[in-house]
């Protein structure tokens, strides 16, 4: 006899609770049943109804956002979203949060977290080409902040492992510092695969009397409750035996295995044994297709003796796949997986009762409704109150602060942040180029990979600013898209769909809700207008520890298609002579929630930035047609730091100074720091600036000539008065040198 | 001009090359599973970079022991032309081909840049479209690079002209006297740390690895005219 | 059955850039009378035998041949009963 709880110790002694279930929802699960669940199914239900696979809290909200358009050939609700780029060709991605095991083991938490989504990719029929990370940690300077160091420099070493052993390049991203993430680092993968529009399978469960394989790596005792624990507060206070250890090397047997497989012709469905192991994997396949399975525990490679079924269930070791075969083709599977070393074993059927049933030989241990355990799982509309901060923050005044009187050291300062300071500490750890297709590498706005056999590339970015979304939950949500999608552009692609990773605190505080919904509905309102639908997405809730709770952080993933590689753009300054323009409103609109006024003024305050999304559309649209046109030779996002810090960025990686000249009735530190949404800057040749002013003023953007490029210095006059005057190599030096200083 | 491109389980630059011969040269090329036992057919041996069983308990240590590790060795001896790239360079210095060993990086990280290299000899079969002291930008992409000999095979390396590229004015692993490549004595035999295979085109930041594809077909149409 | 416990370290002639490393942080976390930090590999393995001697030359010929990298690793290793 095992050593497990009874049916009604469980009922009477409320053991559910540690589960993760509240009494109402254990009450649902024996109405649902018409029986009180034995020890398996208390476990099957407890992580099926988590937060992580139901989405209980968000659904709600997330139902609002817009997934339809021509382009899109998989919405949500599948391991990733798939769209047209045309030629017969599709892309797949999706980006997803390992935060919580990071926060307890970040090597290992990072590597399992870029595991998953490339399995999330390689599952829909992708072949995975580029990887981007969004990270978020605590302030890496100072004596005190050693264990700040230590995550940012483990999470990056494990993203790296992971990915330059699988031989994927990493290609972009983005790390933010600020202590509101000290305690709960925030580490969001994002995987991109193409495939032509024959190679697309989906995690479907189908066909009475197909074989159910599981594939991959043995079953072992790791991660028991992964789901359940990245749904509760404080992950600190967990066990360490939550985390998993990945192992690149048996993924990247298991991708070639499977795209092989999957190209075969044989397979039915396949799912990644992600969050919640088999149970989700197995549940969720039967979902989709309106079947049932029944799987025998007996059968399930294992790496240890003596497992049982609810280790077996549970379990969320690595690098596993669950594949339904056409009948009578198991041996297809078999003779792939011998040929890559792997294990692929016939674990179950799929029946027409819809029924999870699961035994142990001939004695069935554990029996669900399927539908009851995906589709029954419980909705919560929360409560959602305005939060008290923003009367605070919305009072902040520009005329309190003073502007410096030494605006060179004032960039300087902001160069040296590490938020804006150079990430090559982070991106020369990742193999960026293995693939020989990436045209744009790490430290542009947007990283592009070209497509072999076509004229097309993709441009890739994550963003997301998180005190935008703080200041102004709906302008944030806004900003976030709008300005991934200017990143896309700048890089010389049209944006076509988003991938979200929503990092949040506790959807049970009503003010914490509230950022949620407002900031979903915000990037809802800037997806129309860009027509840039959601494909795919996760979210990542209770993000909160010793009463601190995170910036709301939605991480944005955009992809884009770049027609032809001629488009291709960089953001780097090209050659002496040429013209640099400013498009889009040249008002700044104040210094308000701007990374200058939290550096040099210490405050997090004000509104979000200015953002008009039309006129955003319209920038780029501009933009877009200019590059395409053949007209720009450099194009820069003006993000944080404003332009002073977007045109000093573009100065050093062209190694060429710049003469700019600015008239303007606001203050000196508003126009140089201030982040006003839809602005670029772009370089131009003087024999084209004609043309490019008018396409821009077709497309009713207003555009400025700040000045001309050339020398080895940068310098700004405003109103006819220097402000800037620095040599870019002193500009490169702090920039560059800033985070290998504070790790050093 | 036949080549193979060998591929071990955990190879992952495999395509790259493939895709470099293919480019470059335009000439046929094979991937080899690396269990095959003859490669007799082919005149130019590719080891590819990537992690060939995961890189597990040192890099190169295990895909020595493949089947087509034998063939290699048969190959060499005959005289074909046989290129290690990264790891490929791991697992011929690990199968004795070349002299040494690449041991961790001495900053502990990987790293991934485009480094500047001088070539040091242009008298290989595998450099006879540089010039000596040709400065020329190669991607790098590895965290055990730092290549390590007793102080008597780098003598002996100096004095046969073995060292064939040095890295140029950067450090980027620790190596011994900044070698980042090098031939066997007869010069068929080529192993180097960067990746001239990821620098075959402008838009991949640099083109300065096509000689290097370009040299090897010409030495091996002049042994044809011989 | 015999154990044979594997230390496998860099020679001491061969950087140890893990092991300064190590070094380092031992001291800066006050560990003054460290003096020198050297990094290995410790294997285990099983072997189906009884005779010592037979072991000890098939553990030195699995560590000549694959587990230690001879240009630039030493190895020692201790025989038991299992």
């Amino acid at each position: 006899m095992r050593n497990e709880p009874t049916p009604q110790q469980i009922a009477e002694e409320k053991i559910y609770r540690t589960f993760g279930l509240n009494d109402e929802e254990y009450t649902k699960i024996v109405s649902l049943m018409g029986r009180q669940p034995n020890y398996v199914e208390t476990g099957i239900y407890s992580v099926m109804w988590s937060e992580h696979c139901s989405y209980k809290s968000s659904r709600p909200v997330l139902k609002k956002f817009p997934t339809q358009a021509p382009h899109v050939l998989q919405g949500p609700g599948e391991n990733a979203g798939i769209i047209d780029i045309g030629d017969n060709l599709a892309v797949s991605f999706k980006i997803e949060s390992h935060n919580h095991p990071s926060a307890i083991e970040p090597y290992q938490g990072a590597a399992t977290g870029v595991g998953g989504i490339i399995r999330d990719v390689f599952t829909m029929g992708a072949r995975p080409i580029a990887l981007l990370n969004s990270l978020r940690f605590g302030e890496i300077e100072g004596p005190d902040n050693a264990h700040n160091r230590y995550l940012f420099n483990n999470v990056v070493a494990g993203i790296a492992g992971y990915g330059n052993c699988i031989g994927i390049p990493t290609v972009g991203g983005e790390v933010v510092f600020d202590d509101r993430y000290k305690y709960n680092p925030l580490v969001n993968a994002m995987c991109v695969g193409l495939l032509t529009h024959d190679e697309i399978a989906t995690g479907t469960a189908s066909g009475v009397g197909n074989p159910v394989l599981a594939v991959g790596a043995r079953t072992g005792r790791d991660g028991i409750h992964g789901a359940t624990f990245a749904s509760t507060e404080d992950p600190h206070s967990k066990e360490r035996s939550a985390v998993q250890v990945g192992d690149p090397f048996m993924e990247k047997l298991l991708l070639e295995a499977c795209l092989e497989l999957i190209a075969s012709g044989a397979v039915v469905g396949i799912q990644d044994m992600g969050a919640a192991g088999l149970t989700s994997s197995s549940a969720e396949m039967a979902s989709r297709a309106g079947s049932g399975l029944e799987l025998d525990m007996l059968k399930v490679p294992r790496r240890e003796e003596g497992m049982t079924p609810y280790e077996l269930m549970l379990s969320e070791s690595q690098e596993r796949m669950l594949v339904v075969m056409e009948m009578g083709k198991e041996h297809i599977a078999e003779e792939i997986f011998q040929k890559w070393n792997l294990e692929a074993t016939v674990i179950g059927r799929v029946t027409d009762d819809g029924m999870l049933r699961l035994k142990e030989g001939d004695e069935v241990v554990a029996e669900m409704i399927v539908t009851t355990l995906v589709d029954d799982a419980p909705v919560y509309h929360r409560p959602s109150a305005r939060p008290s901060y923003l009367d605070q923050t919305l009072e902040f005044d520009p005329a309190s602060i003073t502007a410096p009187a030494d605006l060179n050291a004032t960039l300087h300062t902001l160069l040296r942040t590490p938020t804006i300071a150079s990430k090559e500490y982070v991106y020369q750890q990742y193999d960026s180029m293995v693939r020989t297709s990436t045209a744009v590498r790490p430290g542009s706005d947007a990283a592009v990979v070209t497509i072999r056999g076509t004229r097309k590339a993709l441009a890739m970015c994550t963003d997301g600013n998180g005190r935008y979304v703080y200041l102004n939950p709906r302008r944030g949500g806004q900003h976030a898209i709008a300005e991934a999608a200017r990143n896309v552009v700048c890089s010389g692609g049209k944006p076509l769909a988003v991938t979200d990773c929503l990092n949040y605190s506790s959807p049970e505080k009503p003010e914490i809700f509230y950022q949620f919904e407002e900031s979903c509905a915000g990037m809802s309102e800037a997806c129309v207008v860009l027509a840039t639908p959601v494909i795919s997405g996760n979210v990542s809730l209770y993000n909160q520890s010793n009463d601190l709770d995170i910036y709301p952080t939605p991480i944005i993933g955009m992809v884009g298609l770049v027609e032809d590689v001629d488009h291709i753009t960089t953001q780097t300054f090209k050659s002496a002579g040429n013209h640099v323009l400013l498009v889009g409103p040249s008002d700044t609109a104040g210094i308000s929630g701007s990374e200058y006024l939290r550096v040099v003024h210490g405050l997090t305050a004000g509104d979000a930035p200015a953002l008009d999304l039309h006129v955003e559309k319209a920038v780029q649209t501009a933009v877009l047609t200019a590059i395409q046109s053949g007209y720009v030779r450099a194009a820069h996002d003006l993000a944080e730091g404003g332009l002073a810090v977007a045109v000093a960025e573009s100065a050093i990686g062209g190694k060429l100074g710049a003469q700019l000249e600015l008239n303007t009735n606001q203050r000196l530190d508003e126009v140089l720091f201030g982040e006003a949404g839809s602005r670029i800057l772009v370089e131009v040749a003087p024999e084209a600036l004609a043309a490019v002013e008018a396409i821009f003023a077709k497309e009713g953007v207003s555009s400025t000539v700040l000045g001309t490029l050339g020398g080895d210095a940068l310098e700004i006059r405003v109103n006819g008065e220097t402000v800037i005057s620095e040599k870019v190599a002193e500009l490169e030096s702090t920039w560059r040198g800033a985070i290998p200083c504070l790790m050093n | 001009m036949k080549f193979a491109v060998l591929v071990f389980p955990g190879s992952n630059c495999d395509i790259d090359a493939v895709k470099a011969v293919e480019d470059v040269l335009g000439q046929p090329v094979d991937t080899v599973w690396h269990t095959t036992a003859d490669l007799s057919d082919y005149d130019c041996i590719l080891v590819p970079g990537g992690f060939s069983y995961g890189d597990y308990l040192r890099s190169g240590a295990l895909a020595r022991f493949s089947p087509v590790m034998e063939a290699v060795k048969r190959e060499a001896e005959k005289g074909k032309f046989v290129i290690g790239i990264c790891n490929g360079f791991q697992i011929l210095t690990e199968s004795g081909l070349l002299p040494g060993a690449l041991r961790h990086n001495d900053h502990l990280q990987f790293r991934c840049e485009i480094s500047p290299l001088i070539v040091e000899n242009a008298d290989t079969a595998f450099t006879s479209d540089y010039k000596k002291g040709d400065v020329i930008n190669i991607p790098i992409a590895h965290g055990e690079g730092s290549y390590y000999a007793d102080e008597e095979t780098i003598a002996k390396l100096n004095a046969n002209n073995q060292v064939v590229f040095r890295y140029f004015e950067c450090d980027p692993n620790g190596s011994i006297e900044r070698i980042a490549g090098i031939c066997n004595e007869a010069g068929n035999v080529l192993g180097m740390m960067p990746h001239p295979e990821r620098a075959v085109h402008e838009w991949l930041g640099s083109a300065d690895g096509k000689a290097l594809f370009t040299s090897i077909l010409k030495s091996w149409e002049g042994r044809q005219r011989a | 059955m015999m154990i044979a416990r594997i230390h496998v370290t860099l020679k001491a002639s061969v950087l140890d850039p893990q092991g300064s490393a190590v070094t380092k942080s031992l001291h800066a976390l006050g560990y003054d009378e460290v003096t020198d930090v050297r990094i290995g590999k410790y294997l285990e393995i099983k072997i189906d035998t009884t005779d010592k001697a037979v072991a000890e030359e098939r553990i030195t010929e699995m560590c000549e041949k694959l587990l230690a990298n001879t240009v630039i690793e030493k190895y020692e290793f201790v025989l038991m009963e299992a």
